[in-house]
């Protein structure tokens, strides 16, 4: 089960104890919070009192140097006004609802096409796999910077079919979709997943389906798809989740500025700029808990929608 | 083609046919003729391999043609697409290796300093809590459980500035801690996920007859799960080990003396200070970045697999 599963199903089930934890009804607090003991600190000092001193910075001006002034809502108000952060969303946005329907379509296709005991397949696996290891690295931005460049890889392919390719990267039209197709090229990930759902299918009832004359693209329709559904979900919640936070490609693609013209300005490269640049460590945590809620919102959305399209058979 | 009998599920028809099927006469004879079949089964199977190799040689051609580009002399870079070698050219890995201000083996060995005591980390911290969660029963366990899956989606950016501050305040700036310590405490609330998981899959009668031999939880946790769960510890190590070695982020902010660079930021450090010509030496170091990724990923696939399919996160 899924992490996504798990704690819908732990809202799902509220109040009610399960016989497993009936059974095992004696406590043992002390026994368990030592085990817990280095998650907790963590919990508190890594994780939840960063978060709200994060969302109390936010309402200040603070430097490093002197102490946070509280400015109340100021931040904020600063952002419905900063044409580079609304860009920054625009550009985020752009690679994030292009970026993942593209990546997880490719996963599902080649999925499809890998599932069903064909020859060779953990070669074609590890093959597909691959890049998906290695795109979060700086190496792979590098060489993505070479290959979209204006005497790169694709304009070299190019020219032998005599066609004079832009400088993708320099050019702010076609950088962004550069990153994107880095993206697309990581769909190993999400694709194992597909194949790991895609075993889990029942062959009764696609055999069920052939005698009743289905064709193949019925059966993709109507029994493929809707079992799979709580995969694509689980892998849309993800993707979408992890793709907001995307920064070193872009860092790299870019050399660190977001260019050319802004066009690969992530949100996350605008609040490092704000915050380990400028040292306006206000604005960029007000910059944070807007990431945060950006997310909070669309996986909201996200798991709201889930009850008219995903299919669980249980 | 041979492959009308059975239609592949491809973007095309997949968008393009929604109303096909229904038009469509059910295709009962695919199971009588078996001759007609078993070509049809060919063809299909052809088909298949074709878009495969079409595909994979896609995705893996730009990263064999780093490879290839390395050994060549620099200028070749800029107009030499293909894959041919005429001689062996080993000077752009030697001028990369010496081209910072430290040999390249000192980020490596920085990066390992790191990647080491991060799975370290990872596998005391996680295990424990995983064992709590998955084991004990205790006040607030739902509730934490709950809290820890939801960390699993906490974007970083939201904390990262107060555990900057944090971090340099104590003093910590441009040492390896900032990096270790979230690792200690188990915030990689995935691994803590993973491993819960996995201990749920051990059959409790186990623990139940060492504690009847009047064992305590932490020598059920070192005597009995501990060496059940090696798959689910070598998968931490192995995804531990890619996601830190790859790491860029966190280095960038806290590693910003060249003495402490791990290689992502060396390699940034290599991108911004090289002229556009040394493409050959920067080729080479990240080739030599990319190495341990690429020999774990060959000697490990079989738990990244596994575990990507169980729990489903990159």
């Amino acid at each position: 089960m899924s992490a996504i599963s798990e704690l819908s199903s732990i809202t799902r089930r509220k109040g009610k104890a399960t016989a497993e934890e009936k059974k095992a009804n004696k406590r043992d607090n002390k026994a368990a919070y030592i085990f817990l003991l280095p998650w907790l600190v963590g919990l508190g000092a890594i994780t939840i009192g960063p978060m709200l001193m994060s969302l109390y910075l936010s309402f200040t001006d603070y430097n490093l140097l002197q102490p946070p002034e509280w400015t109340g809502l100021h931040n904020f108000t600063r952002m419905l006004s900063d044409a580079r952060l609304h860009n920054s969303l625009r550009v985020t946005f752009t690679y994030v609802f292009v970026g993942v329907p593209l990546q997880l379509g490719v996963a599902l296709l080649i999925a499809l096409v890998l599932d069903k005991g064909l020859r060779g397949l953990p070669f074609y696996r590890s093959v597909f796999y691959l890049p998906s290891l290695l795109g979060g690295s700086v190496a792979v931005a590098i060489l993505w910077k070479q290959i979209f460049g204006t005497t790169g890889l694709v304009n070299q392919v190019l020219a032998m079919f005599g066609i004079q390719g832009p400088g993708w990267i320099s050019d702010p039209s076609t950088a962004l979709g550069s990153i994107i197709l880095l993206h697309v090229w990581t769909f190993g990930a999400p694709m194992i997943i597909f194949l790991a759902g895609l075993r889990q299918i029942p062959n009764m009832y696609y055999e069920a389906a052939k005698v009743d004359g289905a064709s193949t693209l019925q059966q993709f329709w109507r029994i493929t798809l809707p079992m799979l559904s709580p995969i694509i979900f689980f892998n849309l919640v993800l993707q979408i989740i992890g793709s907001f936070q995307s920064f070193t490609q872009a860092f790299i693609v870019s050399g660190g500025n977001g260019g050319p013209s802004d066009s690969t300005m992530f949100f996350t490269l605008y609040l490092y700029q704000k915050g380990f640049g400028q040292f306006d460590m206000g604005y960029a945590s007000a910059m944070a808990w807007v990431l945060l809620l950006i997310i909070g919102v669309f996986t909201a959305i996200n798991f709201i929608a889930s009850k008219y399209w995903v299919f669980y058979d249980d | 083609m041979t492959t009308k009998l059975e239609t592949l599920p491809t973007p095309g028809k997949k968008s393009g046919g929604a109303g096909k099927p229904t038009n469509r006469k059910p295709r009962v004879r695919e199971s009588r003729g078996t001759l007609a079949f078993s070509r049809a089964q060919r063809g299909k199977s052809l088909m298949k391999h074709g878009i495969l190799i079409l595909a994979g040689a896609l995705m893996i051609y730009p990263l064999l043609w780093m490879v290839v580009s390395s050994l060549r002399p620099n200028e070749l870079i800029f107009r030499e697409p293909g894959l041919w070698l005429n001689s062996l050219e080993m000077s752009n890995y030697t001028s990369g290796w010496s081209a910072l201000t430290h040999p390249f083996g000192h980020y490596m060995l920085n990066s390992a300093i790191v990647v080491i005591g991060s799975i370290l980390g990872n596998l005391v911290s996680c295990s424990m809590a995983a064992y709590a969660f998955a084991r004990l029963q205790f006040t607030g366990k739902k509730l934490f459980f709950g809290i820890m899956l939801l960390t699993i989606m906490l974007p970083f950016h939201v904390v990262i500035v107060p555990q900057y501050i944090l971090f340099s305040q104590i003093g910590w700036v441009n040492t390896f801690w900032p990096l270790l310590v979230p690792k200690l405490l188990a915030t990689d609330a995935f691994f803590v996920f993973l491993m819960v998981q996995f201990i749920r899959g051990i059959p409790r009668e186990l623990d139940e007859a060492a504690r009847i031999d009047g064992a305590g939880h932490p020598r059920i946790f070192l005597r009995v799960i501990l060496p059940l769960m090696v798959p689910a510890l070598a998968t931490t190590t192995i995804f531990t080990f890619i996601w830190t070695w790859n790491d860029f982020f966190g280095a960038l902010i806290y590693l910003t003396d060249p003495d402490m660079f791990t290689v992502p930021v060396a390699l940034r450090a290599f991108v911004d200070s090289q002229s556009a010509t040394s493409w050959g030496s920067l080729f080479a170091m990240s080739i030599v970045s990319l190495l341990p990724v690429f020999l774990v990923f060959l000697f490990g696939q079989r738990f990244l697999i596994k575990g990507i399919a169980t729990t489903g996160i990159k």
